[in-house]
């Protein structure tokens, strides 16, 4: 799977993302990278705890993460669960999480198709 | 090029994700040098500890411990956003956090997803911006500079003219211009009865080179005669102030010149004395213009201190001598003081040669003051500096194995240097430390408090404090020095803003002290305690434990008379080592054995009954023979409950009991019971 399939598997914006970072190989090392960034893990894990002011600041990291990659689809879940979650927990919120976990999930699995493509 | 490419910017990130820092860094790092913060309490860190050298910040909003706008605050209050841009980049795009972002100073709002191109852009466009702004303010110094270099060299030489008929060296001129600006300067910090701005100060000792310009019109004969001046000739002399007062007025324009009128008052009334002694015009107290009297003193020091065509030179000191003598005629007595004050600056800066030049310094003060009237802000070269000392603090923290800290107010942190927080296995920062559960595990509360009370007490006199306590550092308990500087803000009104010092291990001189102690508390015949450890010792079991029941026995060796007066002493002495041998063989852990005097030894020991036995079990272990002499021991007991009674009571009870049981001969035992 090339870069440009992943972006359409993960359902993102390829051009976008190409246009304002210019670089192939500078999205792909990026793209790649988002498999080791924390702040999913965190949202998970302050989300359990019942920390939703901790789970705010990961939604918002992950939202500010999908907009530089220009991940669509996981940015248009994240920033509305990051927008839910400003004002505390809700019914809204809950389904807004279960939302961000399937975009999320997406986004990874496109992902790693293009890691064993390139054998990183 | 090369210097460049040695000497890259710094630029600050702080984001929370490492991948919006990567991404951040991956575009800049060819051309600068990065650096990363995680969180704001990172951030500011990194400021505090980078300071000017960082170029610029870019920032996030929403992070963790302090989010950017907290960064922000404490970039204000330090101001450090004055010298350092700072550039936010959020996906925070509501028109709040911008204008509020702006408000608190930033340069420039990026709103993600960014561009990369134009990220690039506005940083270069920003340093180069921040460059400018610096390398304008160096034009405009330079050009002052410039401007002033130029008309000191007109005056100078124009002096030098009025001297060189003097047959003078020209040095006359340059001392009255140093001595005029270092009484002037000392004389504004001492009163406020006289303001000027450095400015003016710099201006009146320009002037000051003027004074004696009068003196061309002097006829030669009378300007260099070596021998005193008749009353005529002396009139005469006595002209050069008017006259050049009266040049300077005649000048058909800058007649509004500030130094024009300055150099009038000083060429005409600098022989003018404070009692209304002087000439021309016999005015007295403050009717002479300060200017003036102050370069009346400076001269008269100046024609003191050096070698005339009718006198010899005298010693500095001989010079400040006689002028509060008053032996060259009254002056003002703040003046006098400034004199006194200033002595020592006075002939070094004479001395130095250097003087007399404004210096890169004064200007760049001069300036400032033009631009920040009444605000105080640090120039460029304050701030390299500030950079160089901050260079070599860090490299000396480096080099020492020592934890050193700095603690400030507000915000309540605590940075601690590289080598510091790796000992005690603590971040270099830490927020709110005093309530910090990782510091409370290092120190006790209670030495936390007591520190934090001494140090408000201590006074900008006498800043720097001392203070040891055990600390808990990788699980062992050691003992540490913590030796600290407060620090008071500089703005007049002496804030305490913190503290500055170092913790350093005394556990080793501290166990070797004690040792000494050891050593210092027992007897170098038998090694036994002395009887004055013992003492306190038995004192402070009795305190520990006052419901035990305890028994004090004296023992004294019988006849260790005889067998120093058939033997010799050094065999006495061997028969009481022998004895203090068996009295530890018989010693429990916790019973305190001693020798207290010659042959008498004590033994202290918990007995909750028959303490005869304990006696009687001890003349048994005692009796025997060493060497062919038969040794044996009176014992005198006192026993009682550790609350009802003391050690002195113990003692003494013992002793009387031990002198009842040697009137019976040797092996004698007595009990005396207090309770």
């Amino acid at each position: 799977m090339s870069l440009k399939e992943c972006y359409v598997s993960l359902e993102g914006d390829y051009e976008d993302v190409l246009g304002r970072l210019r670089s192939e190989r500078l999205v792909q090392k990026f793209v790649l990278k988002f498999l080791n960034d924390g702040s999913y893990d965190l949202l998970c894990r302050s989300l359990e705890s019942g920390d939703y002011g901790e789970a705010f600041r990961a939604a918002h990291t992950i939202k500010g993460v999908c907009q530089n990659l220009s991940f669509t689809k996981l940015y248009a879940s994240s920033n509305q669960l990051t927008e839910a979650l400003r004002s505390g927990w809700s019914q809204k919120a809950a389904g807004l999480v279960e939302q961000v976990k399937q975009d999320y999930e997406q986004t990874v699995a496109a992902i790693r198709e293009l890691q064993k493509e390139t054998g990183a | 090029m090369g210097k460049e490419q040695e000497f890259k910017q710094k630029i600050l990130i702080a984001d929370d994700s490492e991948m919006n820092r990567s991404i951040l860094a991956d575009m800049l790092e060819s051309e600068y040098e990065i650096i990363e913060a995680e969180n704001g309490v990172q951030a500011v860190a990194a400021i505090q500890e980078y300071g000017v050298e960082l170029s610029l910040v870019l920032l996030d909003i929403v992070m963790p411990e302090m989010d950017g706008f907290g960064v922000l605050e404490v970039m204000n209050r330090c101001h450090w956003i004055d010298e350092i841009p700072v550039i936010m980049i959020s996906s925070e795009s509501g028109s709040f956090h911008v204008e509020r972002a702006y408000q608190l100073g930033i340069t420039d709002y990026i709103s993600r997803p960014f561009d990369a191109l134009i990220v690039h852009r506005r940083v270069v466009n920003t340093l180069v911006l921040y460059a400018k702004q610096k390398k304008l303010a160096a034009l405009v110094m330079e050009q002052i500079d410039e401007k002033e270099k130029q008309s000191n060299l007109m005056i100078d030489i124009l002096s030098h003219i009025v001297e060189f008929r003097n047959g003078e060296s020209g040095l006359h001129v340059l001392h009255i211009r140093i001595l005029t600006e270092l009484l002037l300067k000392h004389l504004v910090q001492i009163t406020d009865r006289y303001q000027f701005t450095r400015e003016q100060i710099s201006m009146i000792s320009t002037a000051s080179a003027l004074h004696d310009i009068g003196k061309i019109s002097i006829p030669g004969e009378i300007l260099n005669k070596p021998g005193r001046l008749t009353k005529e000739e002396f009139e005469i002399m006595k002209t050069h102030t008017s006259i050049g007062a009266e040049m300077l007025e005649k000048l058909s324009f800058h007649q509004e010149e500030p130094l024009v009128k300055e150099a009038y008052a000083i060429c005409r009334w600098h022989h003018e004395r404070y009692d209304g002694k002087g000439y021309p015009d016999g005015i007295k107290g403050d009717d002479i213009p300060i200017s003036a009297q102050i370069v009346a003193l400076a001269d008269v020091y100046d024609a003191l201190t050096s070698e005339r065509v009718y006198k010899k030179a005298f010693p500095h000191e001989e010079a400040i001598r006689m002028i509060c003598n008053g032996e060259c005629g009254t002056f003002n007595p703040l003046i006098l003081k400034c004199l006194q004050d200033m002595a020592d600056t006075l002939r070094d800066s004479l001395n130095s040669g250097d003087a007399g030049q404004t210096n890169e310094k004064e200007l760049q003060d001069i300036l400032e003051e033009k631009l920040n009237p009444g605000e105080a802000s640090a120039s460029e070269r304050t701030l390299q500096l500030l950079e160089h000392e901050r260079m070599k603090y860090s490299f000396y923290a480096s080099m020492s194995e020592e934890i050193q800290f700095e603690y400030m107010v507000s915000p309540a942190m605590l940075t601690l240097s590289a080598w510091g927080a790796d000992k005690l296995n603590l971040p270099e920062v830490v927020m709110d430390p005093i309530r910090d559960s990782r510091i409370t595990d290092i120190l006790k509360a209670e030495d936390i408090e007591k520190l934090g009370e001494i140090i408000r007490n201590s006074s900008p006199k006498d800043p720097v404090i001392r203070y040891d306590c055990l600390a808990r550092i990788g699980g062992e308990h050691r003992w540490m020095r913590i030796v600290v500087r407060a620090m008071w803000s500089s703005d007049g009104e002496g804030t305490y803003t913190g503290v500055i010092g170092k913790a350093v291990d005394i556990h080793e001189s501290r166990l070797q002290l004690e040792a000494l102690e050891e050593m210092a508390s027992h007897d170098t015949l038998t090694k036994l305690l002395n009887a004055d450890y013992a003492g306190r010792q038995i004192c402070r079991r009795l305190e520990e434990e006052p419901d035990g029941r305890y028994m004090l026995m004296l023992i004294d060796i019988d006849d260790i008379k005889t067998a120093n007066d058939s033997r010799g002493r050094l065999f006495g002495d061997q028969v009481l080592v022998h004895a203090a041998e068996v009295l530890r063989q018989n010693k429990g852990d916790n019973d305190i054995v001693a020798r207290v005097s010659g042959d008498e030894f004590l033994f202290f020991t918990r007995c909750d009954s028959d303490e005869e036995t304990r006696a009687d079990r001890l003349i048994s272990a005692l009796e025997g023979e060493y060497q062919g002499f038969k040794v044996s021991a009176c014992v005198g007991t006192a026993a009682g409950e550790g609350k009802k009674t003391d050690y002195d009571r113990l003692f003494q009870e013992a002793d009387k009991a031990l002198m009842e049981a040697k009137k019976g001969g040797p092996g004698q035992h007595r009990t005396s019971r207090i309770c």
